[in-house]
């Protein structure tokens, strides 16, 4: 019978929830590195054992953890994450230039084709690829090249916090950065460019169409359709048919556009969900209702999800790496909370129910379906 | 030996007791203290000082004897105490709260 692991990352540490397909009843182990921010933990889509976890405080720095039995042990591997070069600088909250600077991975997205090769996406924002499991880590630095000296940091730090792999064109990758904007590459990470061209930011940039500069909250992409790529918007929620060439907005009824994670299900490329949050000053859901919303339609035509979720005084935040689904048959939809709660749909968000209610902040969740 | 006491999260780290012992040739200093423990304990590079620049991380504290050695050079000579194994060097997670 199949199964399914979601990797939960939190302000203070990991947490691998473990259930049978019917997703009824819950085995939680944790914390693992208790006490450590966990910005992300993924697995290996070619070795579901192999996974990869992100470690960090601002007393220890940074570190990598590697498990290759699915999360019951864990060996640290290297956490030595120089940029390529002298690193020039990048514009910072004043319009000064400021140096580049190694803070934290916020994201780590393992090879679809090999468990060895890992890429890190980091804060002050660069992609890093590892092709030994994690022992050693290189730049790919053509992507800074891509005006990086234009680059601003959000108020979360500026952090390249989506990766999106192409089976369909191996070559091809896609990227995001707060404050700069989606990239993608067409030569394995050699060389990169915008692709930001559609998007619209009135009250953040002064040049609401620049090239880079553009707040991307996150991005994401149906491996059987992957010329169409979903877009949150730091405000409005975004689509592409190109690959990332041009972008319309798909916002449609959405009560807000503003929010973080998005995602698509796992069977039907155009069913598209968010998590709508009131604005950029007040970062919880429109009136106190915790509300998923789905698209059928691949955007634009919205529908509240609400069963099983807080209908009143609910006031956490779902982040960007939050929201996540399974590939089972009936696809299941999981995200977390700011609140420490984690919530999961057996039947594509239809009905909610939580998993666990009082875990420290959650910062991401991934979802694997084992056989 | 050198006794070298570690915050608890190293300590979870190198999979170690408060206290960890290390043979040192020569001068005993804050770099050759590190080195060693680095040495020994390869998954503590990066968490103490930088792998780079090898400076000390910014919520770091090395303390020994009653006194705040963080801002001392890192060829400075430590205590005798340290040296003679009678003191340990203590690494220290700055204070913190909320």
């Amino acid at each position: 019978m199949s199964s399914v692991r979601v990797l939960v990352g939190t302000r203070k540490g990991a947490f691998i929830l473990a259930s049978d397909a019917r997703r009824e009843q819950w085995d939680i182990s944790g914390p693992h590195f208790a006490g450590w921010e966990i910005y992300h933990l993924k697995g290996s889509p070619v070795d579901p054992n192999r996974l990869y976890a992100s470690q960090s405080t601002g007393w220890f720095g940074q570190l990598i953890q590697r498990s290759d039995d699915g999360g019951k042990t864990w060996e640290p591997v290297d956490n030595k994450f120089v940029y390529d070069g002298v690193p020039g600088t990048h514009q910072w909250y004043d319009g000064t230039q400021h140096p580049w600077e190694f803070k934290r991975v916020w994201h780590l997205e393992p090879s679809l084709s090999d468990p060895d090769t890992v890429y890190a996406g980091a804060e002050d924002a660069a992609l890093f690829r590892s092709n030994d499991g994690g022992k050693t880590w290189q730049e790919l630095p053509g992507l800074r090249a891509a005006k990086g000296h234009l680059w601003q940091p959000g108020a979360g730090g500026m952090c390249l916090h989506s990766i999106v792999l192409d089976s369909s064109t191996p070559n091809r990758m896609f990227i995001a950065i707060s404050a700069a904007g989606a990239f993608r590459t067409d030569d394995a990470g050699q060389t990169w460019r915008p692709i930001n061209r559609g998007l619209k930011s009135d009250y953040e940039l002064p040049d609401s169409t620049a090239e880079v500069g553009h707040c991307v909250h996150s991005i994401a992409m149906h491996r059987s359709r992957p010329g169409v790529l979903f877009m949150q918007k730091h405000w409005d929620v975004m689509r592409s048919d190109d690959a990332g060439e041009t972008w319309h907005e798909v916002s449609g009824n959405l009560p807000s556009d503003f929010g973080f994670p998005i995602t698509v299900h796992a069977h039907e490329p155009d069913t598209i969900y968010v998590v709508p949050i009131k604005s950029d000053s007040e970062h919880f859901p429109p009136d106190g209702k915790l509300r998923v919303y789905r698209s059928r339609t691949g955007g634009n035509e919205w529908e509240a999800l609400t069963k099983g979720l807080p209908q009143s005084n609910c006031y956490v935040n779902v982040l960007r790496s939050a929201l996540a689904v399974d590939s089972l048959d009936a696809c299941g939809v999981y995200f977390g909370t700011t609140g420490g709660q984690v919530y999961a749909s057996a039947n594509s968000g239809d009905t909610w129910a939580p998993i666990v209610r009082d875990l420290p902040a959650v910062l991401s969740v991934e979802v694997q379906t084992l056989p | 030996m050198i006794r070298v006491v570690l915050p608890q999260h190293l300590r979870t780290l190198a999979r170690v007791g408060r206290e960890v012992q290390l043979q040192i040739d020569g001068p005993v200093t804050q770099r050759s203290v590190l080195d060693a423990l680095e040495a020994q304990y390869p998954m503590l590079r990066g968490t103490i000082r930088d792998h780079v620049t090898f400076q000390r991380r910014g919520f770091i504290r090395f303390f020994a004897c009653g006194r705040d050695l963080s801002h001392e050079l890192p060829d400075v000579p430590l205590p005798d105490e340290v040296a003679l194994g009678t003191e340990p060097f203590r690494v220290v997670g700055a204070i913190a709260g909320g």
